[in-house]
């Protein structure tokens, strides 16, 4: 194994000491910056500390679910005894990934494992570095298209990857949704093992496609057709034109029962079954076990193992995490694009009334500066429950419009983080729920008020931190 | 106007395949417009393979990627004597971005390949290929027509798409890049059909638009010119102003922005 040069190990201390004085000055996480200083000083950086990972690099990729899976991933793998470095504060870009190897505590002949999600976009420009062992695709939906352009061009940039000769041998392991098109192709490009997951349950299916569904045709041309939707453009397809059609996936899930704050669901891994309850509501939460799952089965992980570190998982940052404050209890829902807010709506709709939802839309780069995705989502499925609904974040005002032309008329419109929490708790029956659906920047916010009222660090303390 | 006369016939063209970037707003503020104003809608939809209905008063189509557009520009071609004739008695059109570029005569893609259009408007786009930037971001341009007015959307197009002699644009760029990001020209209009490459969703976050189409449609139905009387819009008219606020903040305005002549 090589190991850092002088240089890589010089920029590596100012880096991590970077990052030490951002959290000192209380400057959030201090998550991009080591990593950022770090290239600076040394380019290959990357592809050192890569190569110093024991146990190699799992990557994991797609538009939505990358912190959960990524969190449910290493939980197994910790489970299993084994040592994980993981960029668990979702900071998914080059110097993100940097940061996390910075910040890692290096302790020799430990066999570690690195855990990393990458940007979807991103993957492509870090993959011959990361070389990694095993990527694991969940789903491709549109998402800030005024960053990416195109969602076609995602899919193009993956396939393209992982077409491309590498110089070597290298065939990483390719974990892959069957239920979704776009990722389920890929296999064809596959040089090493493919493990796919999947949802095989006809209770859970969508009584028909919904608006936001993106693969709509095969690269044949002819349109997909399925017999089950389970949430966008996912599902059980097959095409017409050339008959490509989905497997019957390695990894799946029966029995699904979603509930309002877990999912009962029997996990099936290459045959052998486990009965558990996930502690995350809603379909794609079973899909992001599912991942985690697939992938640590290609690890050699026993399927007991994986169950029991499933059922006992905790949320990842902001996403369905839970805080109690004045005696009512609030959750944090991170939406941001259409099929993300659809299935919380939906996971929602199943928690039941009475609803009350703090919304918060912000148009940073983060977000996306087009907030029109808003009129992609089925806002109008909860207006039979009779929510109430608070609408705040920059862009308050565009949010209020799409609630009030899904028929339910806004309770408060508040732009203000803080004083629109206030204003939500206060309509928020005693004893009751808030839940609390922000897009990314919104939920770095609220979050951060949340913790400071309910005592808890407001930035993500990593377990390897 | 209540309804006392027949419903709006409103045609919706491929909403199942070119709606990428938010066009389904559009429709939703359609039906929440009307509703509000007391008119019936009565909704149709054609996408690949269906024949369009007999008549209408009211098209929408929205963008696509160039798949999508590959996968409908033959069959939208083959409508276009049909869409032309509408344009022409006046029928309420609005085509959003991949639908405005194919409601031209032709639109290039990157490859060079060459889409046919329905030629309801005299423009043509050329996606400039790679090393060009896709043109994104917020707009706000004005409105050939004065009571339109104010606009505000966002753009996302790497087609660039340019007036023919026979073409009037529909509103000149104040922020934002518009048609090609040279001539300050936004969009496209004949009679009461409208081109334009801003979503963000376009009607909902400007009701003086969406009623400038609704009064077109309902002047269609009666065959009369109709006026819409004054009708509040609280919610529309401050996502305007917030939006207008942001593209003013963050923008590039555009050099010289003129007001096109009427
Ligand atoms: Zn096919």
């Amino acid at each position: 194994m090589s190991r850092p040069s002088l240089r890589e190990r010089s920029a590596l201390l100012i880096g991590r000491a970077a990052g030490a004085t951002t959290r000192r000055l209380g400057r959030g996480g201090g998550t991009a910056l080591p990593g950022l200083i770090a290239a600076r000083l040394a380019p290959d950086l990357l592809a050192t500390f890569a190569r110093t990972l024991a146990d190699g690099v799992v990557t994991v990729t797609g538009t939505n679910g990358k912190t959960t899976t990524s969190h449910l991933l290493t939980a197994i793998a910790r489970a299993d005894g084994r040592e994980v470095v993981a960029n668990d504060s979702g900071s998914n870009m080059e110097r993100g990934l940097l940061s996390t190897f910075v910040e890692a505590d290096r302790r020799a002949g430990v066999r570690r494992l690195g855990v990393l999600e990458v940007d979807e976009a991103e993957l492509p420009r870090v993959f011959p570095r990361l070389r990694p062992r095993l990527c694991v695709f969940l789903n491709l939906f549109r998402d800030q298209l005024d960053r990416y352009g195109e969602v076609d061009s995602v899919a193009e940039g993956w396939a393209a990857m992982l077409a491309a000769q590498h110089g070597d041998a290298w065939s990483p392991t390719l974990v892959l949704n069957a239920d979704d098109p776009s990722v389920a192709q890929l296999g064809a490009y596959a040089r090493g093992r493919v493990i796919t997951f999947g949802i095989d349950d006809p209770t859970v299916a969508l009584p028909g496609r919904e608006h936001a569904a993106d693969a709509r045709f095969c690269i044949c041309g002819a349109r997909f057709e399925y017999s089950a939707v389970h949430m966008g453009h996912i599902g059980h397809w097959r095409c017409a034109g050339c008959g490509r059609a989905r497997v019957a996936p390695d990894v799946s899930a029966r029995g699904v029962m979603l509930g309002p704050g877990g999912t009962e669901v029997e996990l099936v891994i290459a045959g052998e079954v486990s009965r558990l309850i996930l502690p995350l509501a809603g379909l794609y939460s079973v899909y992001n076990a599912l991942a985690a799952a697939a992938a640590t089965h290609a690890l050699g992980i026993a399927s007991d193992v994986i169950a029991t570190a499933l059922a006992r998982a905790a949320p990842a940052f902001g996403r369905q995490e839970q805080f109690v404050l004045d005696g009512r209890t609030v959750r944090v829902w991170l939406a941001k694009n259409p099929t993300g807010l659809n299935e919380v709506l939906r996971a929602l709709v199943a928690a039941g009334p009475p609803l009350t939802v703090l919304a918060l839309l912000n148009d940073g780069i983060q977000d996306g500066q087009d907030v029109s995705w808003i009129y992609d989502a089925d806002v109008e499925r909860i207006a039979p429950l009779a929510p109430t609904v608070i609408c705040s974040g920059d862009r308050a005002d565009d949010l209020a419009l799409r609630v009030a032309l899904s028929g339910i008329e806004p309770a408060r419109v508040e732009r203000d983080p803080e004083r629109a929490l206030d204003a939500a708790l206060a309509l928020t029956p005693a004893g009751g729920r808030l839940e609390i659906v922000p897009t990314y920047t919104a939920m770095l916010r609220v979050r951060e008020l949340l913790a400071r009222r309910a005592g808890v660090p407001s930035y993500w303390v990593g377990e390897h931190a | 106007m209540s309804a006392d006369h027949p419903p709006l016939r409103l045609l919706t063209l491929y909403d199942d395949v070119m709606n990428v970037y938010a066009d389904r707003g559009n429709t939703i503020a359609v039906h929440a417009r009307a509703r509000a104003r007391g008119l019936g809608i009565h909704a149709t939809a054609a996408s690949l393979g269906d024949p369009l209905p007999s008549a209408a008063d009211l098209v929408l189509i929205g963008g696509g990627q160039d798949r999508e557009q590959w996968r409908i520009a033959d069959e939208l071609a083959g409508h276009g004597d049909q869409l032309r004739a509408w344009a022409d008695e006046g029928v309420a059109m609005l085509a959003v971005c991949g639908g405005f570029q194919l409601f031209g005569r032709w639109y290039r893609d990157s490859a060079g390949a060459e889409l046919p259009g329905a030629g309801v408007f005299d423009v043509t786009t050329v996606a400039p290929g790679p090393g060009w930037p896709r043109c994104i971001g917020d707009v706000i341009a004005h409105s050939a027509v004065d009571a339109v007015g104010e606009l505000v959307g966002f753009e996302n197009h790497g087609g660039r798409t340019y007036l023919g002699a026979g073409a009037r644009p529909f509103a000149m760029v104040e922020y934002g890049r518009g048609n090609n990001g040279e001539d300050g020209t936004e969009g496209a209009i004949r009679d009461r059909a409208i081109g334009t490459y801003l979503h963000g969703s376009l009607l909902p976050k400007n009701p003086a638009l969406l009623d400038y189409l609704l009064a077109g449609a309902l002047s269609h139905r009666t065959e009369s010119e109709v006026r819409l009387e004054p009708l509040p819009a609280g919610y529309a008219e401050r996502a305007h102003a917030a939006a207008a606020a942001v593209a003013r903040s963050r923008a590039p305005r555009f050099e010289r922005p003129t007001r096109p002549a009427v």
